[in-house]
């Protein structure tokens, strides 16, 4: 169930179902003796708890879930699969073929996760994810998408000028590079394969997973370099 | 944090309107995580298909933007909550009346709530 939070800013300006409702809040008196919720912590919980009344959710259920989310899946998956297939040509050529069982070759498979395609980058190509309808985003490899992959302005900016968000990311690709952006969408989900970092010959698949970025495979990013991390000796 | 990926923040940072979460929690705040697993759990269960989801999230974000909204990714939660109130509405799971008498009484647990405890709902909540 929701932790106890204190009040926040939100409000339901805009928002049909309670619009009638905000009056009531003003009828509190204004002892901070009590609990409050936000406006929209209190809907979330009228949903839950008639959700979980008719039998629809299973609160335990919902806990493992929002843990799963949470903290499980996550890019390091992805980064997983990005360095084996640097280490691995067999399973590189797997991946670029069919993406979805080569992922779920390493135990990453489920929700969102059902019909991905990758897309390989190379010197002349650079590939770039958004998803323009909404937030269409490979979850079992990259988790839940960043707060900024859903704004507005990188869905419509990345369309027309992805070389200037790459800017705004803080990198410049060479101009003999191409872009290309694909277009998520909720059937199919792209991944970028980002090009293995130079000086990283002879390295493991753990330590050439420290090198992979979220950003490098939404294509907003490049991995780190070699000179960026401490490359720990001995892992294997 | 590398050097150039603090490059990289600052430059977003610089330009406006693209918020980035510094690979922070996925989730700014429970709720969203909340909403999040109701959503999944309801596909999970057929309730609706995710194309069938996906446009109506995405009709949620453009009626939105049409009201003002400026959809720099801080309300995504918010049109996906509305979005999950419409669709169960609309699969008659339950309605508006009900998720407001709900809402109400959640808003009563919480004020006789004292500041600290855990807020739960019971039956006198109901009663206005």
């Amino acid at each position: 169930m929701l932790p106890l939070r204190s009040a926040s800013l939100d409000s339901a300006a805009g928002y049909p179902y309670f619009r009638a409702m905000t009056d009531h809040e003003h009828h509190h008196d204004h002892h901070h003796d009590h609990s409050e919720l936000s406006e929209t912590d209190l809907r979330v919980r009228a949903l839950e708890s008639i959700l979980i009344e008719k039998g629809y959710l299973d609160p335990a259920a919902l806990d493992v879930l929002i843990e799963t989310y949470e903290s499980k899946v996550g890019p390091r998956n992805g980064a997983r699969v990005v360095a084996r297939a640097w280490t691995d040509p067999a399973f590189r050529d797997r991946l670029l073929k069919d993406a979805t069982p080569a992922i779920g070759e390493l135990g990453y498979a489920g929700r969102q996760g059902e019909h991905i395609v990758t897309v390989e980058n190379t010197p002349e190509l650079h590939n770039m994810v958004v998803c323009t309808l909404c937030s269409c985003y490979p979850w079992p490899v990259l988790g839940l998408p960043p707060v900024w992959y859903k704004s507005a302005p990188y869905r419509a900016k990345a369309v027309k000028d992805p070389r200037g968000v790459l800017r705004d990311f803080g990198f410049e690709l060479p101009a003999t590079t191409k872009i290309r952006v694909w277009d998520s969408t909720a059937e199919v989900r792209y991944f970028v394969l980002p090009m293995r970092p130079e000086g990283t010959e002879g390295w493991s698949e753990d330590e050439l997973a420290e090198l992979v970025t979220r950003d490098s495979m939404i294509g907003t990013g490049l991995p780190k370099r070699p000179d960026q991390v401490q490359r720990s000796e001995g892992t294997s | 944090m590398s050097a150039d990926r603090d490059a990289a923040l600052e430059a977003t940072r610089a330009l406006p309107g693209i918020p980035v979460d510094a690979d922070g929690p996925v989730f700014r705040e429970p709720w969203e995580a909340h909403a999040f697993a109701m959503a999944v759990t309801l596909h999970a269960r057929g309730l609706f298909s995710w194309p069938e989801w996906a446009a109506a999230l995405a009709e949620e974000i453009s009626h939105a933007q049409a009201a003002g909204d400026a959809d720099c990714g801080d309300t995504y939660y918010r049109h996906w909550l509305a979005t999950l109130e419409r669709l169960v509405a609309e699969k008659g799971v339950t309605n508006s009346a009900t998720l407001a008498r709900y809402r109400e009484a959640w808003d009563h647990a919480a004020d006789r709530t004292p500041h600290g405890k855990p807020i739960e709902l019971r039956p006198e909540d109901f009663a206005g």
